[in-house]
């Protein structure tokens, strides 16, 4: 399998799965108990902990283990006190519902390169405002948002600031001081560390309230026994390079908008992450083109995979001012570490012949 | 049957349930190239006061796609959720209220094989490189080369036949269409799939139309136009005897259908019998069980299946409603080779405005329309 989904999920890298094995056999005790088994599991969390802040340059102290993205981002929307928040279209569910739950928020667009205006934020606020929540890099499109910007706007209001850093973290550089950024997520399967485990980074002086009770664990943000395996995997993770993807990614989006007319680029003008290109093929059904994909052996994405299933056309296209008919003909391609120079020819070869199967099938004047 | 070359793929339609898994394993086992596709069509969802419990007739439910999934798993073939729910709206739902509403008693299984499964399907399947498809339907297709054309015929188990349903559809459809099943009965597919370790063997048979609980159409379209938004007035109608005098009242053309006894809430001597409705009066005309007989009827938009259209009346077994025993009648060209007249040759009871009148000459599927 050619794989180019990597926003939906990550292959562990080797050196990681090596960490995870390891831990995951050998290392046993209760990261809470007194004796050395549980010391010993104690210490890798601690080496996890600086890893991450080394990533994301803040203190060990400020990150807090979860359970995934999902996790992060509900113990960041949910955590801080009550009162009205605001947030974007374009972001990923675990924000959006977790805002919807809470209630009194305002939900901002985008521009048609997918990006939020800071102006528009500002023009958002309230005296009761108490949270912005803004995405650093979108999942669907790549494009990355002026976080460092909104992350004033909020300060000046009195307002905390939140980023969903899921889909940058490990793609793109991170520094959460120089962003300024009150609150900040990362998943650890997006770059290259297993599944169910994440991590919320809380700047040291905000309180957040727990979302789940039990024991003191995380310094009273995070009640359950710590993955242990998972978070000394995760740390590992945060330790590599990031994939070099651009070349490949630019090549394999110069190579389809060269020989497949009528495409385009979805948030083309907008910064993006290294590794994504959401592209439209003007009436086509990317559904098709996905299946056709898939039995060639590459795995590429409609919409998000988390909207899989569903009816709508991916909330995230159609805020940017896509039409119905041309959310559902975009494909997004997600790059990662293993990708190739010859998975990507291959790619294209593909891709263009599926299309030029469907086209015939259904005729389109672009 | 048309017969696929063993290099191309087949796409089949699983719905998760015994017929079309039967079909996949069947296939696979015969050495073709399969891809298994399920049709999300309705969201079970939506109208959340139909969730009633134990309804039977429950399309796209997720435990059908764990089924449809888990047989595709088992037998090792690529399976895919395709979402066709904006079509089914537009091509099946909407036309199935407006019919409704209109007094007629549509069949939206035939709006949904004309539109869905062997339209927008057959060209997903297309899309994906399938050269045809197959499902699980109870018909047989064969190709006669002296007359150049896909003959329909009704599948050997007469109590299962699909053909009533099917007759809407075009020679390139049947060109690219397998029916693995017509050749059996349902013992032998329940068999056949219990000796395949069709992990769906023993499932019940779906019931009514798939996306209405209960086969209740008025609760259904009452929850429709609520989900919609659509603020309806209640309705106030009269039901009437063949000589206008009115006996009752009623809430709306749309709980009648021609035939129909129970429910009238009519008190008079003798049982009584729908015999029309008038949705532009909305009164619901009510009569005795001969009333309710008709020597003719006009089929419009009729569609030629296995023969060319006729420009001479020929004999032909007529059905007017699925459970309906095929009538001997003369079929009567029009000036207008969509439009056929019906003479039964004894009167049939309840023929009823929107259902299918179909045509066989003893299995074949001559042709089909829609009752006028």
């Amino acid at each position: 399998m050619n794989y180019f989904d990597h926003n939906a999920s990550t292959p562990i890298a080797p050196e990681v799965l090596d960490v995870l094995q390891q831990v995951q056999s050998e290392v046993y005790g209760n990261p809470s108990s007194i004796h050395s088994p549980g010391q010993r599991a104690r210490q890798y969390i601690e080496e996890a902990r600086a890893q991450i802040a080394r990533l994301l340059n803040c203190d060990p102290k400020e990150i807090v283990f979860t359970s995934g993205g999902t996790e992060a981002d509900n113990l960041a929307i949910l955590g801080v006190p009550p009162g009205h928040i605001i947030t974007t279209a374009i972001e990923h569910p675990a924000v959006l519902a977790a805002a919807e739950h809470r209630g009194n928020s305002t939900i901002v667009t985008v521009s048609a390169d997918g990006v939020v205006s800071p102006d528009d934020i500002r023009a958002a606020l309230r005296p009761d405002t108490v949270l912005i929540s803004v995405m650093h890099a979108n999942n669907e499109t790549g494009a990355i948002q002026p976080v460092a910007e909104i992350a004033a706007i909020a300060h000046e209001a009195g307002a905390l600031f939140h980023s969903d850093g899921v889909q940058a973290t490990g793609r793109i550089p991170v520094d959460v001081r120089a962003l300024g950024v009150d609150m900040y997520s990362l998943s650890g399967h997006k770059f290259n560390a297993p599944k169910g485990v994440g991590a919320l980074y809380v700047r040291d002086g905000v309180k957040v309230n727990a979302r789940q009770f039990g024991g003191r664990h995380e310094r009273e943000r995070r009640a359950g026994t710590e993955n242990v395996p998972g978070i000394a995997a995760l740390g590992s993770a945060a330790a590599l390079a990031p994939p070099d993807t651009l070349a490949l990614r630019d090549h394999l989006e110069h190579s389809i908008l060269n020989r497949i007319p009528g495409t385009r680029v979805n948030s083309a003008a907008a910064p993006r992450t290294p590794n994504t290109s959401n592209i439209v093929f003007p009436g086509l059904e990317a559904e098709a083109l996905l299946i056709s994909l898939d039995l060639a052996g590459f795995a590429v994405a409609t919409g998000a995979a988390c909207s899989s299933g569903a009816v709508r056309p991916s909330h995230v296209l159609t805020a940017m001012g896509l039409s119905a008919s041309d959310a559902k003909s975009s494909i997004r391609f997600s790059l990662g570490r293993g990708n190739t120079l010859e998975q990507v020819d291959a790619l294209i070869a593909n891709v263009e012949r599926s299309v030029a199967r469907l086209r015939k099938l259904s005729p389109v004047d672009a | 049957m048309p017969d696929p070359s063993p290099d191309t793929l087949i796409a089949v339609a699983m719905s998760g349930g015994v017929d079309s898994s039967t079909v996949a394993a069947l296939l696979q086992r015969e050495g073709h190239r399969l891809v298994g596709m399920t049709m999300q069509l309705w969201n079970q969802r939506r109208l959340p006061e139909l969730q009633v419990e134990g309804a039977t007739g429950r399309c796209c439910s997720l435990d059908d796609v764990y089924d449809a999934r888990a047989v595709a798993n088992i037998l090792g073939i690529p399976y895919y959720v395709v979402n066709f729910e904006d079509d089914f709206e537009r091509t099946v739902v909407k036309p199935f209220i407006d019919e409704y509403l209109s007094g007629r008693t549509p069949i939206p299984c035939t709006l949904c094989n004309n539109h869905v499964k062997f339209d927008k399907f057959l060209e997903m399947a297309e899309g994906v490189g399938a050269s045809h498809v197959a499902t699980g339907h109870y018909a047989r297709v064969s190709f006669n080369p002296d007359s150049g054309r896909y003959e329909l015929r009704k599948g050997v188990d007469e109590s299962k036949d699909q053909t009533y349903f099917l007759f809407g559809l075009t020679q390139p459809q049947l060109a690219r269409t397998l029916f693995p099943l017509g050749g059996m009965t349902k013992p032998e597919v329940r068999a056949l799939a219990a000796s395949l370790k069709v992990p769906t063997a023993a499932k019940h048979d779906s019931q009514e139309i798939c996306f209405v609980p209960n086969g209740d159409y008025a609760a259904f379209i009452d929850a429709w136009f609520k989900d919609q938004g659509i603020p309806r007035q209640s309705i106030q109608g009269e039901i009437v005897d063949t000589s206008g005098k009115v006996l009752a009242g009623h809430h709306g053309v749309h709980h009648y259908t021609v035939g129909q006894r129970k429910g009238l809430n009519v008190a008079v001597g003798e049982p009584l019998y729908v015999i029309a409705t008038n949705p532009m009066t909305q009164q619901v005309i009510v009569g005795r069980n001969e009333d309710l007989l008709r020597r003719t009827l006009t089929a419009k938009d009729v569609n030629w299946v296995s023969v060319a259209p006729i420009t001479e009346p020929r004999s032909a077994q007529v059905k007017i409603r699925n459970k309906h025993l095929a009538a001997q009648a003369m079929l009567i060209p029009t000036s207008d080779p969509k439009r056929v007249e019906v003479r039964f040759d004894t009167p049939q009871r309840a023929v009823t405005p929107g259902q299918a009148a179909v045509f066989y000459d003893g299995d074949l599927v001559l042709a089909g329309g829609w009752i006028e």
